[in-house]
C-alpha cells in the first residue's frame, strides 16, 4: 500500500512541473499590464515604469521564472498586489472556508442523492423516479449563482429565516481560534456555542445552493449503476436464494454500484472547487475561488499561480484517495502501482 | 445570607452557564456594539492601509483619510440638496493648530498634545519625515504631491519641535489646497523607522499591514479581500470626539446582495450599486439616499485625433451632434447625472468647471457636417470602454452604436478587461471611447492641464495637441498664481470655447457619486475623494 502511495506521488511530480510552468506563462500571456494597473488612475508613465520596477516586471521573462521557482522551493508563492499579503498565508486562510463549505454542500447533497438514486433505481417508472428526474434536471439546469440568489431572496430578504448573507460569521461574533479553520469544529473546542449556531446559518444557504447543483451527477450515477447491478446475474441468485429485499440491495446490490458512484463523487467534488467561486461571490464567502477570480480580474500573478498550484495539489491527492477507496470497496480492482 | 438570596445567587449562576447554549438572542452587550458600530458594506476593499504604499487603490484611501490627519482639511459648506459638501476654498487646522500663507512659504504651528495611536506626541520631525516620504516613495503619491509643486525634502524645513515650514517651488494656487488632499498624512517616523529595512528605507511594507498615524481611527483587524475592522481613537485632539465608536466594514461582492442587506437593515451604509437600484430606493423612501455630482468630473466620449476619420474636427463636431444624449440620462442613468449638452444658444461661457456644451442630438445637422467632411456614406469604427464599469458603459456604447448606426456609421464595441484598460489608454489608439476623468483638486485648469494639453499626459486619451489650447491653459495657470483674476477668467471662458469648438472629446454627463443609507444615520459629507469621513457620522 506505501510503496502505491509513493509511485503514486513520483508520477505526480512531472504533471505539478507541468502545472508551474504552463500557469506562469499563461499568466504572463495575459492581456494587461499590472504596473499600470496598480499605478492608480492618475499615475504619469514614469510612474507606471516605477512600479513596474519595483514588481520586477521590467526583467527578462527567464529570470522572473528562475527567481519565481526559486521562491517557491522555500514554500513562497509571492505576495498578492490586489490584497497586500503573502499569498501562502491567503490560500492557506482561505481554503478552510472553501473546504468547509464545500464539504457540507457535498454531505447534503449524498445524503440526499444516494438514496433518492437508489430509491429510484428499485422502483423504476413509479413517482419517486420521477421525483429524482426532475430534481436533478432543475439541479443542473439552473446555474450555481442564480440558485444562490433566490435562496437568498427568500429565505433571507423575504422570510427573514436566514442570517444575512455576509461571510462565514455574524458580524459581531469574532472568530474562534484556529485549530483546524474549520469554524463549525473550530467553535465547538473553543465551546462557544453562540459563535457555532451562526457558523452553522451561515453555511445553510451557500451549502444547500451546492447541494442543488451537484445532486443531479450523483443522483443519476447511482441510479444507473445500481438499475445495472440489480440486472446482473449475482442480484438474481441473491434474490433467488431468498434473502430479504433489504440485504439484497444494500450488501449486494449497493456495495457493487458504489465504484462509478466514487468516481462521479471525485469528479463533483473538483467540480464544485470550481462552482464555489460563485457561491462565494454571492454569499461573501472569504474562501480561495473569490480569491482566484479577484487577482485574474487585477492581473494579479501570484495568487493566481499559487491557487492554480493549490488545485493542482489537491486534484493529485484527491485521485490518490479515490484509488484507495477503490481498493477498500472492490479488492478486485486493488492496484499494483 | 438569606436563603431566598443563595437561591437567586445560585439560579443567576446556573443562567450564566447556560446562557451560551441558550438560542442566541442579542445579548444586551452585542445590541449596545450594534448601535455605536456602522456596518458598511461595498464591493471592494483596500490592499493597502497606506496612501504612499505601490498601487494602494481607492478604498484604501478611504482608511487613510481616517486614521491619518494631515496638516489642514477643508471646511464644509452646504452642497447640492443640503448635503454638506467641502468647501474648495476654506481651510481648517487639522493636526496643525494654525498657520500662516507667507509670500513664498507656508508655516504651520502643531497642536502640542497630539499623539500617535501608540501614545508618542507628535512632532514636526514627523512631519517633515512624512512629506520627505510622500514626495520621495515615487508612484501615485510623488505624482499627487508634484501637482502643488511638491516636488523636494529641501521643501520642507523644521523650525522647531511643534513648528514646520513648507517652502514653495514656485507660486502655484494648487500649493496649498494639495496639503489637503489625502496624500501628505502625518505618519509616525520612529515607529515606522523602527520596522523599516535598507530594501524598504520608508517602511512601507510595515504600514501596508496597520496604521501608524494620529488620526480618528485606527485599525484593529484586518483580512484583506473580507473585512476592515476601525475603532475609534479615544485620544484624538485634531477635531470634535467623533460619535461613531467602531466601524465595520464589509466586503460583499453581489450588488443585490447589498441592497438586500440595506433594505433588511443589517448594513448601515452603502455605495456601489447600479443607478437603477439606487433610483428605485430613492423612490421608495426606506432609505436615505444621497446623490452628489462627481466634484471636476466628466464622463465623455473620446476620439483619437491623430488618425482619419477624427482628425477632422467636422467629423468630431458631426459626431457631437450624433450623440443620443437624453437617452443615456434616461435609459443607462435613471436621471442620477448632471447633463453636460444642450446648454442654451446664447448662454455665455463661464468661468468654471465642469459646464455644459451647446450641442443637442440632431442628427440632420450630423449628417450635414459628415456630408461636409467627405463622409456621406459613413465609416467603419471601434468603440472601447472599461469592462470594470460595464454597468454603465456598455449600454452607453450600446445607445451610441445605435445611435451612429443612423449617419451610416458602423461601430463595433469593444469590452476592454480593467486590467486592460489603463495600458489601452497610455497606447492612445483606440480611435473611439468613453471614459470618466475627475480630478481631486478642483479647478479648471487642472481639469484642462492634464485632459487637453499638448504635453500629452495619459489622461489627454485624444492625443490633442494646439499651442494655442496650451497658450490659454499655462496662462491661466499663472494667472491663477499672481492673483490676475481678469486674466485668468479670460484664459478659461478662452480654453473652454476652443476645446467645444474642436471637440475633440464630448462631454456627456457629470457622473453623481451614489450612497445609500439607513435612515438613522447622519453627518454623511461629501469629500473631492468621494469616500466616507466616519468622524462626521453619527447613528441614531
Amino acid at each position: 500500500m506505501l510503496t502505491m502511495i509513493g509511485k503514486r506521488l513520483l508520477f505526480a511530480i512531472p504533471s505539478l512541473i507541468g502545472v508551474v510552468i504552463v500557469t506562469f506563462l499563461l499568466t504572463r500571456a495575459l492581456p494587461g499590464d499590472p504596473a499600470a494597473y496598480f499605478a492608480g488612475p492618475a499615475a504619469t508613465k514614469e510612474a507606471v515604469d516605477q512600479i513596474r520596477k519595483k514588481l520586477g516586471f521590467d526583467k527578462p521573462l527567464i529570470e522572473q521564472f528562475v527567481r519565481y521557482t526559486g521562491d517557491l522551493a522555500h514554500g513562497d508563492l509571492g505576495t498578492s498586489l490586489t490584497t497586500g499579503q503573502p499569498v501562502a498565508a491567503e490560500l492557506r486562510n482561505r481554503l478552510p472556508a472553501s473546504a468547509e463549505l464545500t464539504l457540507l454542500g457535498l454531505v447534503v447533497s449524498i445524503v440526499i442523492a444516494i438514496p433518492l438514486g437508489v430509491l429510484a433505481a428499485t422502483r423504476p417508472g413509479s413517482w419517486i423516479d420521477h421525483l429524482c428526474r426532475v430534481t436533478t434536471t432543475a439541479g443542473v439546469s439552473l446555474p450555481v449563482f442564480f440558485t444562490g440568489l433566490v435562496l437568498v431572496y427568500l429565505f433571507y430578504f423575504r422570510l427573514g429565516w436566514a442570517p444575512a448573507p455576509l461571510g462565514r460569521l455574524d458580524v459581531f461574533y469574532s472568530a474562534p481560534p484556529t485549530v483546524t479553520g474549520f469554524y463549525l469544529i473550530d467553535t465547538l473546542i473553543a465551546r462557544d456555542f453562540e459563535a457555532f449556531r451562526s457558523a452553522l446559518s451561515q453555511l445553510i444557504l451557500p451549502a444547500v445552493t451546492l447541494a442543488i447543483f451537484s445532486l443531479a451527477p450523483i443522483a443519476r450515477m447511482t441510479r444507473a449503476s445500481m438499475l445495472a447491478v440489480l440486472a446482473s446475474d449475482f442480484v438474481r441468485t441473491a434474490r433467488a436464494s431468498g434473502l430479504s429485499p433489504g440485504k439484497v440491495i444494500v450488501t449486494y446490490a449497493f456495495r457493487n454500484a458504489m465504484l462509478p458512484v466514487i468516481t462521479t463523487l471525485s469528479m463533483v467534488f473538483s467540480f464544485l472547487l470550481g462552482a464555489n467561486v460563485l457561491v462565494e461571490k454571492v454569499f461573501a464567502w472569504p474562501g480561495i475561488g473569490s480569491y482566484a477570480v479577484e487577482a485574474l480580474i487585477a492581473s494579479d500573478f501570484a495568487p493566481v499561480q499559487g491557487f492554480v498550484l493549490t488545485m493542482a495539489v489537491m486534484y493529485v491527492l484527491l485521485n490518490l484517495l479515490i484509488d484507495i477507496l477503490y481498493g477498500v470497496i472492490d479488492p478486485r480492482v486493488r492496484l499494483e502501482g | 445570607m438569606k436563603r431566598r438570596d443563595f437561591l437567586k445567587s445560585v439560579s443567576g449562576l446556573a443562567a450564566g452557564a447556560v446562557a451560551p447554549t441558550a438560542p442566541a438572542i442579542w445579548s444586551p452587550a452585542k445590541a449596545d456594539a450594534r448601535s455605536e458600530t456602522l456596518l458598511i458594506v461595498s464591493e471592494g476593499g483596500p490592499n493597502n492601509l497606506d496612501i504612499h504604499g505601490v498601487g494602494t487603490n481607492v478604498p484604501g484611501y478611504e482608511v487613510s483619510w481616517n486614521c491619518y490627519d494631515r496638516l489642514i482639511s477643508h471646511e464644509m459648506k452646504s452642497g447640492p440638496g443640503g448635503v454638506p459638501y467641502y468647501d474648495r476654498d476654506k481651510f481648517k487646522p487639522e493636526l496643525a493648530e494654525d498657520f500662516n500663507i507667507g509670500d513664498m512659504s507656508v508655516t504651520f504651528k502643531l497642536r502640542k498634545n497630539a499623539k500617535f495611536h501608540d501614545g508618542t506626541p507628535v512632532t514636526a520631525k514627523d512631519v517633515k519625515w512624512s512629506l520627505d516620504r510622500a514626495v520621495s516613495v515615487g508612484g501615485f503619491p510623488t505624482f499627487q504631491m508634484s501637482a502643488g509643486s511638491l516636488t523636494k525634502p529641501e521643501q520642507f524645513v523644521v523650525v522647531d519641535d511643534h513648528t514646520v515650514r513648507v517652502d514653495f517651488l514656485r507660486k502655484d494656487k494648487l500649493t496649498i489646497p494639495d496639503l489637503a488632499v489625502i496624500v501628505p498624512c502625518v505618519v509616525n517616523s520612529e515607529l515606522v523607522k523602527k520596522n523599516a529595512s535598507e530594501k524598504d528605507p520608508w517602511g512601507l511594507e510595515f504600514t501596508k499591514q496597520q496604521t501608524a498615524g494620529s488620526g480618528a481611527y485606527k485599525v484593529t483587524k484586518w483580512t484583506a479581500g473580507t473585512e476592515v475592522v476601525m475603532e475609534r481613537n479615544d485620544d484624538w485632539v485634531s477635531g470634535p470626539m467623533p460619535k461613531i465608536k467602531r466601524v465595520i466594514w464589509r466586503m460583499v461582492p453581489q450588488a443585490g446582495n447589498r441592497r438586500a442587506l440595506l433594505e433588511r437593515g443589517d448594513a448601515d451604509i452603502s455605495y456601489e450599486l447600479p443607478f437603477k437600484d439606487f433610483q428605485e430606493m430613492k423612490t421608495n423612501g426606506k432609505l436615505n439616499v444621497v446623490s452628489l455630482p462627481f466634484s471636476n468630473g466628466i464622463q465623455y466620449i473620446g476620439m483619437n485625433v491623430t488618425k482619419p476619420p477624427f482628425d477632422n474636427p467636422r467629423v468630431r463636431q458631426a459626431m457631437a451632434y450624433a450623440m443620443p444624449y437624453q437617452k443615456i440620462m434616461d435609459a443607462v442613468l435613471f436621471g442620477l447625472a448632471n447633463p453636460m449638452f444642450g446648454a442654451a444658444k446664447d448662454r455665455p461661457t463661464e468661468v468654471a468647471w465642469p459646464q455644459p456644451t451647446k450641442y443637442f442630438t440632431d442628427m440632420e445637422k450630423a449628417k450635414a457636417l459628415l456630408a461636409e467632411a467627405g463622409y456621406a456614406n459613413g465609416f467603419e469604427t471601434t468603440i472601447s470602454f472599461d469592462l470594470n464599469f460595464a454597468g454603465v458603459n456598455e449600454p452607453l456604447c450600446v445607445l451610441v452604436q445605435e445611435s451612429l448606426a443612423q449617419l451610416g456609421i458602423k461601430t463595433t464595441i469593444n469590452k476592454v478587461p480593467g486590467a486592460n484598460w489603463r495600458t489601452e489608454l497610455t497606447k492612445k489608439e483606440m480611435p473611439l471611447f468613453t471614459n470618466v476623468f475627475s480630478g481631486w483638486l478642483d479647478y479648471p485648469e487642472y481639469f484642462f492641464y492634464w485632459c487637453y494639453h499638448g504635453n500629452n499626459s495619459i489622461f489627454n486619451t485624444m492625443s490633442y495637441k494646439s499651442p494655442e489650447m496650451d497658450k490659454l491653459i499655462d496662462g491661466a495657470r499663472i494667472a491663477a498664481a499672481n492673483g490676475d483674476t481678469a486674466a485668468y477668467d479670460a484664459d478659461v471662458k478662452g480654453f473652454v470655447d476652443l476645446a467645444f469648438a474642436d471637440i475633440p472629446r464630448i462631454p456627456l454627463y457629470q457622473p453623481f457619486v451614489n450612497v445609500a443609507m439607513q435612515k438613522n444615520i447622519s453627518g454623511y459629507q461629501y469629500w473631492f475623494h468621494r469616500r466616507l469621513d466616519y468622524r462626521a457620522m453619527a447613528k441614531g
